[in-house]
């Protein structure tokens, strides 16, 4: 089977974002850009699901500018067989990526799809579940673990009660959540043998999908500022503040 | 103008995230309509008819409905033949699971997780791990929208009469089935909604040492919680786990014990109203965000601090 993994550069994950002074949006010049962790980990499922004989071929797919080739070949490099850029310099809200990828399965033909179950920018928690419901597909989002036998895939999921547990008929959307697997780091061989994996372009506007924003950022603030707390020096202060400053317990 | 509000419940229980999501829609113009989607949960639809601020109540019962699968949940709500203005749900992981198929579905941005509303399409959501706030104006003709519960305080649960018409609920669609569920039981408040959470990280050193949280947890009618590196460290299950992609909470008082203060956990408490860490580096980021800051080692702190309650 084959398993398309759809995957975003972002901000890295230990850059301290900052809030730009026009309120326009954050700083996005000279900052470290990384692959989305729970991209990552989609790349690895995937990558696992080929080693374990389940999945013959691992496209990755992102959708971008021209520096996401960058984040692309880190995907070859993780393992994933060839890699698709669609090109676009505009930032695309999930509705858009989600139709966009639709696209990109009906043309590849992947029996399951593997996404991050939200990009740590937007924070928005939709891509997967849109991309299922646009193609007609069930969906296993927050997965902690996936399982595949007889066309049929079983996903545990992540839920605020604890685990859940359901099975899928294939093909299927799959978001993973942090604790499926932890990702590979590339080695230097699998570096340089990416680099003669297939990466194909494709230009957003040849796709023919409506990709226009509905929503506008009005604008992007600093959260409110906690106060400044103190340090006490015994459990003794501390139970005291609690009780008769704070008056919380 | 009318709101939906897809409630989140567990065929018993109205779940206290719908009620703050009720809240949030009250905000907006308009009247507020409940879809109860389950299956023997005619209990959750009288619950939801006595709550302040509802209109009207949707029941929409089905057998393959009681475990509130996405790919169901969206054909019961998409059966829906009102004309909505607005349709909300919580932004747990009921209402991150199925919401996006139905916004989708609709041709709606989804606005995700929002904190406040501005006006009927305005509206503020944290973005970057709560690093920064957006305020987003939506342009399309609806608005599909997820509440974070802890950001809208809850409506009275008693007081309202609105009527229950039961409704279509629309097909099974057969591309997923239920297998099973390990679900955390416990005799303490929910983590989302205690008025007292106690958390614990790395510095635990083991899950055994979390005893010593449960007990102080008790003594003060408290739920429990964890940093990320906790739960993968095997310390307590995933539902305990505060942050940017685990629960967001918002309590009187944060007890952060061995948690070092990543960012990716001051996003799930940093709206707490007063935070206390206990940690043994003093340099640890979690001092930056806590009202009162005690240095010292955890194993010495928190068994004096249970006596001292």
């Amino acid at each position: 089977m084959k398993i398309l993994v759809a995957i975003k550069r972002v901000i890295d994950a230990n850059v301290k974002v900052r809030v730009k002074p026009d309120s326009s949006g954050v700083e996005t010049a000279n900052v470290k850009m990384s692959m989305n962790p729970f991209c990552e980990i989609a790349v690895e499922e995937a990558v696992r699901l080929k080693e374990k004989g389940i999945a013959s071929e691992v496209v990755a797919v992102s959708i971008g500018n021209q520096q996401c080739q960058e984040t692309l070949r880190t995907a070859l490099a993780l393992g994933a067989d060839k890699a698709i850029l669609v090109k676009t310099d505009d930032a695309l809200e999930p509705l858009a990526v989600a139709k966009t990828l639709k696209k990109v399965v009906e043309q590849e033909g992947p029996e399951m799809v593997l996404l991050g179950k939200q990009s740590i920018d937007g924070d928005n928690n939709q891509t997967g579940q849109m991309l299922g419901a646009l193609l007609g597909w069930g969906q296993g989002t927050f997965a902690s673990e996936v399982e595949v036998e007889d066309g049929k895939t079983k996903v545990t999921r992540e839920i605020d009660g604890g685990l859940q547990t359901i099975e899928l008929k294939l093909p299927a959307v799959v978001t993973t959540d942090l604790r499926l697997n932890e990702p590979r780091f590339a080695s230097l061989p699998n570096i340089m043998k990416a680099k003669r994996k297939p990466l194909d372009e494709i230009a957003l506007a040849d796709l023919g999908v409506d990709t226009a924003n509905r929503t506008e950022t009005i604008s992007v603030e600093n959260p409110p500022e906690r106060s400044e707390g103190i340090k006490v020096e015994s459990v003794a202060e501390l139970v005291e503040k609690l009780k008769n400053e704070a008056k919380v317990i | 103008m009318t709101t939906l509000v897809i409630a989140e419940h567990d065929n018993s229980e109205l779940q206290a995230s719908t009620y703050s999501t009720i809240a949030a829609a009250k905000e907006l113009n308009g009247d507020t309509v409940v879809l109860v989607a389950g299956h023997n949960c005619q209990s959750v639809a009288e619950q939801a008819a006595k709550a302040e601020g509802v209109d009207k109540v949707l029941l929409a019962q089905a057998e393959y409905l009681e475990h509130l699968l996405a790919e169901d949940v969206e054909k019961a709500v998409m059966a829906q033949e009102g004309d909505y203005s607005h349709i909300l749900a919580p932004a747990s992981t009921f209402g991150k699971n199925m919401m996006p198929r139905i916004s989708a579905l609709l041709d709606v941005q989804q606005i995700s997780d929002i904190i406040a509303i501005e006006s009927d399409d305005t509206f503020k959501r944290p973005v970057y791990a709560g690093n920064a706030i957006a305020t987003v104006k939506s342009n399309d003709a609806k608005k599909v929208i997820t509440v974070r519960a802890t950001a809208f305080d809850a409506l009275a649960t008693e007081g309202g009469s609105a009527s229950i018409e039961n409704v279509d609920a629309g097909t099974h669609t057969e591309l997923s089935n239920y297998v099973g569920e390990e679900l955390t039981e416990s005799e303490r408040p929910d983590l989302g909604t205690a008025r007292v959470v106690v958390s614990g990280g790395r510095g635990m050193g083991n899950g055994e040492n979390f005893e010593m949280l449960e007990t102080l947890a008790d003594k003060l009618g408290a739920a429990v919680g964890a940093s990320r590196a906790a739960v993968d460290a095997g310390f307590v299950p995933n539902d305990y786990q505060v942050g940017q992609t685990g629960k967001i909470v918002a309590p009187e008082l944060y007890i952060a014990v061995g948690i070092s203060g990543a960012i990716q956990h001051l996003a799930g408490m940093k709206d707490s109203k007063v935070i206390v860490a206990i940690n043994k580096d003093e340099e640890a980021p979690i001092f930056q965000v806590a009202d009162y800051g005690l240095v010292e080692d955890l194993f010495k702190a928190v068994p004096e601090l249970i006596e001292s309650l």
